[in-house]
């Protein structure tokens, strides 16, 4: 219960110092918003390729925007020692990872939908169709890719070319959550039912659970060196 | 493992940090009894930081044991972490937050009971009531560092580490954190500053000790020796150590 207090509170900092200046998600939101409409004067509305291309065009506004908002996260945190405010305070460095993966999958869910409204409106898609199935897409894609993007991030902040370590190892870490979420999402647009794309959120379940656990593990030799 | 009757705050024995080929402490072996007051000094890239770093378990050391009260850093880590402040120079505030929820945030992680009260308090203390409701990104420097102060102290710590607190200080405000450090001190808090003031750190301390090059190059009670003489002894020993290795520590 206590943790659980810690953990609390340790989002709505995060929460709290980003909705006072909308720096990060304001960034995030335009980066997202901007490659929907690239990608809509690349493809036709209503044409087969773009039907084929529209999750990967998706992923990739998720994915690139979700990217500055972690790199962004960590170096507040790295600005007047507040993560080594963080450390020297009595609490699991676990409970820290998932402050912050919690607060860096928000931001991403919070840039998710204003950019699939947009997407659907370019793209020429039912907003509101699979939308149950695409709800728990983005979630469990979100899950995985804030998890692994806040422990790299950590390791990322302090090294000099961290604004490009960053995605040279996210990406590749990625790809199984990136290649599901795109394949269950594509199957979601196309009016599949949950057990078509079962397979593909088993996937995007199971590397979620093994991503939190291996990050909740790791982050406190992560923070220590 | 058992507690000795008469163990000390805190005892290093042996202490090695190594980066790589580069070795930042040398074998540090000090003791600091209950209540004392430490002051280490030492030139740029002495050790210095890299221990209190280790001593505040935010990083791990090559070799050698810590033993706070006699039982050893690794087994008692979130005893120590609860009872330890620490001043350094920066001021681990977040800039977005205002005073009052910087103090709300590491209230609530340090568990501190009726933290509403408590924050108007220590505000009061530090002189910072009315400016409660700004953010940080509005202080000035030594604003800031009250305000540090404030967050270190929130959960009456018995151990402060102090990493060289005067720096970027004006001096209204590093002489109201001299009165805060003497108030500490004569509170019989466990003390740990690091400072290239030779003069504030001597003031404080009960007991001196110098760093060259990861290593303890020279320690005595404060009370031994006089602000002269510790000038010159510490440009000597630096000199010396400078001519010894080729200007580079």
């Amino acid at each position: 219960m206590n943790e659980l207090s810690k953990l609390m509170v340790l989002v709505w900092k995060d929460l709290l110092a980003e909705f006072r200046t909308k720096e990060m998600i304001s960034s995030m939101l335009i980066f997202a918003l901007i490659v929907v409409v690239v990608f809509n004067f690349t493809f036709d509305p209503g044409s087969r390729a773009t039907a084929e291309a529209g999750p990967g065009i998706l992923w990739v506004a998720f994915t690139f925007a979700g990217v500055l908002g972690l790199h962004r996260a960590l170096v507040h945190e790295v600005e007047h020692g507040c993560l080594h405010g963080l450390m020297l305070a009595p609490v699991e460095r676990g409970i820290i990872f998932l402050g912050k993966a919690i607060g860096n999958a928000i931001f991403i869910f919070l840039i998710e939908l204003p950019t699939f409204l947009l997407f659907s409106i370019f793209f020429n898609i039912d907003f509101w169709k699979g939308i149950d199935k695409l709800a728990v897409i983005f979630f469990l894609g979100t899950i995985g890719f804030a998890a692994v993007g806040t422990l790299l991030s950590a390791i990322s902040v302090n090294t000099r070319t961290r604004e490009i370590m960053l995605p040279i190892l996210l990406f590749p870490i990625e790809v199984p959550v990136i290649l599901s979420a795109v394949n269950a999402t594509a199957g979601a647009l196309k009016g599949q039912s949950w057990n078509e794309i079962a397979g593909w959120l088993k996937i995007l379940g199971a590397f979620d659970l093994i991503f939190l656990l291996v990050c909740f593990v790791t982050f406190e030799y992560v923070l220590e060196e | 493992m058992s507690v000795p009757p008469s163990a000390p705050a805190i005892e290093v024995r042996n202490l090695v940090k190594t980066f790589s080929e580069f070795y930042a402490l040398r074998g540090i072996s000090l003791q600091v009894a209950t209540g004392e007051c430490l002051s280490i000094f030492g030139p740029n890239g002495a050790g210095k930081t890299t221990f209190l770093r280790i001593l505040s378990a935010i990083s791990r050391p090559s070799s050698g044991d810590i033993l706070f009260d006699g039982k050893p850093l690794e087994e008692a880590v979130f005893s120590i972490r609860r009872r330890l402040g620490v001043i350094g120079h920066q001021s681990f505030l977040y800039d977005d937050l205002t005073a009052e929820e910087n103090l709300f945030f590491y209230a609530r992680l340090y568990d501190v009971t009726r933290p509403a009260d408590r924050i108007r308090e220590i505000l009061n203390e530090v002189g910072l009531r009315e400016r409660a409701r700004d953010r940080v990104r509005t202080y000035s420097r030594g604003m800031q560092q009250r305000l540090s102060i404030a967050r270190a102290m929130l959960h009456d710590p018995a151990l402060l580490f102090l990493d060289e607190p005067y720096t970027g200080l004006d001096q209204h405000a590093a002489s109201m954190l001299t009165t805060w450090l003497s108030k500490l001190r004569s509170e019989r808090r466990t003390i740990l500053l690091v400072t290239h003031d030779l003069e504030q750190g001597l003031a404080l301390a009960d007991r001196v000790v110098i760093f060259l090059r990861g290593k303890v190059a020279w320690e005595k009670p404060a009370s031994a020796i006089d602000r002269q003489t510790l000038r010159q002894l510490y440009f000597d020993l630096v000199a010396g150590s400078e001519r010894q290795h080729g200007g580079g520590q």
